[in-house]
Formats: C-alpha cells, sequence, structure tokens
C-alpha cells in the first residue's frame, strides 16, 4: 500500500521571492502582536492569539494564485480551480486545528513541570492528532463515495 | 524594542518554515495542516518561559485553546464563502478573521478568562 502523501520540492520553484518576504513579515507581525496584546491585556486574553490565523490569509492567497497562474499557463480562465484548492487547503486548516487544541492542552498540562518536555510532547501531540484526523476524514469521504473514487483519474482533482 | 525585534525575527522564521513545509506536501488538504501549525505559537511561547516563567506559559495555553477552536470554526468558514459563495481568497479569509475573534472571545469569555 502506497502512502497518498507525497513531498515536491519543486513546488518551492513555483513562488516568487516576494511571496516568502510576504509570509515572514506577518509571521514576524503576528509574533509581535501577540506579544503587545499580552503585555497589554494580561496572559490570558493574550493566548489567545497564539492560535491567530494571520499566516492563513496569505497561504490560502498563494495557492489561489499559484493554481491560477497554471491554468492561465494552459489557456483556461483557473479562477474555480483556484477557489477549490484554497478550499482544499482551508480544510485542511480545520483539521489541523484539532491538532492545534492538543498541542495547547498538551502544553498547559506539561510545562511547570517539564519546559522541554512540554515542547516535544506538544508538538508531537499536534502532528499526531493531525495526521490522524486527516487520515479519519479521507477514509470516511472514500467510505461515503467509493463510486466517485473508482471513477475514471480525470473526474478526480489532482490536487485532492 | 530589542524584544520586539527579536519576537520579529523568530516569528518569521518558524512561520516561514512551516509555511514552506506545507509548500512541499501534497496534497493539498494534507498540506493545508501546516496552515494551522502551532508556528506563533511555538515563537511565542519560548519567549514568554525566558521572560515571565512556565505559569506565565501555562496561562497562555490555557486561552490558545479557545483560539484553536475558533480557528476551526474560522477555515470551515472560509471553505464554505470559497465553495458556496465563490468568494475570492483574500476577502474570504480576511472577513472571517471576525469570525474567529468573535468565536475565540465568546469561548474565552464562557470558560471564565480573566485578562
Amino acid at each position: 500500500m502506497t502512502s497518498p502523501i507525497c513531498i515536491s520540492p519543486s513546488a518551492l520553484r513555483e513562488g516568487r521571492w516576494y511571496e516568502y518576504v510576504v509570509r515572514f513579515v506577518l509571521g514576524g507581525a503576528a509574533t509581535v502582536l501577540t506579544g503587545l496584546i499580552s503585555s497589554r491585556c494580561g496572559a490570558s486574553f493574550g493566548g489567545l492569539f497564539l492560535a491567530l490565523p494571520a499566516i492563513f490569509c496569505a497561504s490560502a492567497t498563494l495557492i489561489e494564485k499559484h493554481e491560477i497562474r497554471l491554468k492561465r499557463e494552459a489557456g483556461l480562465d483557473g479562477r474555480r480551480r483556484g477557489q477549490e484548492a484554497a478550499a482544499l487547503d482551508a480544510a485542511g486548516a480545520a483539521l489541523g486545528a484539532l491538532g492545534m487544541l492538543a498541542f495547547a492542552a498538551v502544553f498547559w498540562l506539561v510545562v511547570e513541570r517539564s519546559v522541554a518536555g512540554a515542547f516535544a510532547g506538544a508538538s508531537l501531540a499536534w502532528l499526531s492528532v493531525s495526521v490522524a484526523a486527516w487520515f479519519a476524514r479521507r477514509k470516511l469521504r472514500s467510505a461515503r463515495r467509493p463510486e466517485r473514487d473508482s471513477g475514471p483519474a480525470m473526474s478526480r482533482s489532482r490536487s485532492r | 524594542m530589542t524584544e520586539y525585534v527579536v519576537r520579529f525575527l523568530v516569528g518569521g522564521a518558524v512561520v516561514s518554515a512551516f509555511a514552506m513545509l506545507g509548500d512541499v506536501l501534497r496534497p493539498k488538504s494534507f498540506a493545508g495542516l501546516f496552515g494551522a501549525a502551532p508556528s506563533v505559537a511555538l515563537a511565542t511561547l519560548g519567549i514568554a518561559i525566558y521572560q515571565h516563567g512556565a505559569s506565565y506559559a501555562a496561562t497562555q495555553t490555557l486561552s490558545m485553546m479557545s483560539g484553536a477552536v475558533a480557528l476551526a470554526i474560522y477555515s470551515v468558514v472560509v471553505c464554505q464563502l470559497l465553495i458556496r459563495a465563490r468568494m475570492r481568497a483574500l476577502p474570504a479569509t480576511l472577513l472571517s478573521i471576525v469570525v474567529w475573534l468573535v468565536a475565540a472571545v465568546g469561548l474565552w469569555a464562557l470558560g471564565g478568562g480573566q485578562a
């Protein structure tokens, strides 16, 4: 049985240099904002912003732009395909949010006993819950729509 | 001032690393998991522990749970706006920030959050 997950390093060449700068700046700004809110409004309120989806806006927009660019190169409009690609990213982020919940819970439980253990345990919890949720969703979808998944390859999105 | 420069550089580096990891992974729904990676949290919590101690970071992560549930709601709303309302990604993700904020603050207040 082959893994449905693969790594495509060539995807990095699709990005423009300024897109990486935008994400670096947004990531830095979100971290500064969280620090500022925590120092002004307290650690409890500031903690909410550790889950701020600031970076997701940039990522989804870039995914949509890349997909539109690819389709336009092939002479197609590509807007709908771009929206679908961004929506798939959002669906993945919803599952990743469950992993983030697990990260926060484990970190909260462990940090006062061991700082290194909190970082290691919480990161592991994030990864395992996110990946397990993704596989569970995939299995549910294929169980619900077996006829679609066994249909002709042309009817299936290569990016799903 | 130095503290915020450090926050900016560490946050930018951690977020970029997770974003690049998401770029190279396929399929896209799997790569989307990295869109919700705790990258800002990893950068912030390290600095918080160094400056204020472990109990400060514990308080932050307790509230982060409300933010994470709000992030799941936010992602579902973005998905619906893109597929059903056929909005473009930028307006859909920006408008939905309001949903995240309302859900996060609402859940935090329900949980008896203290500023």
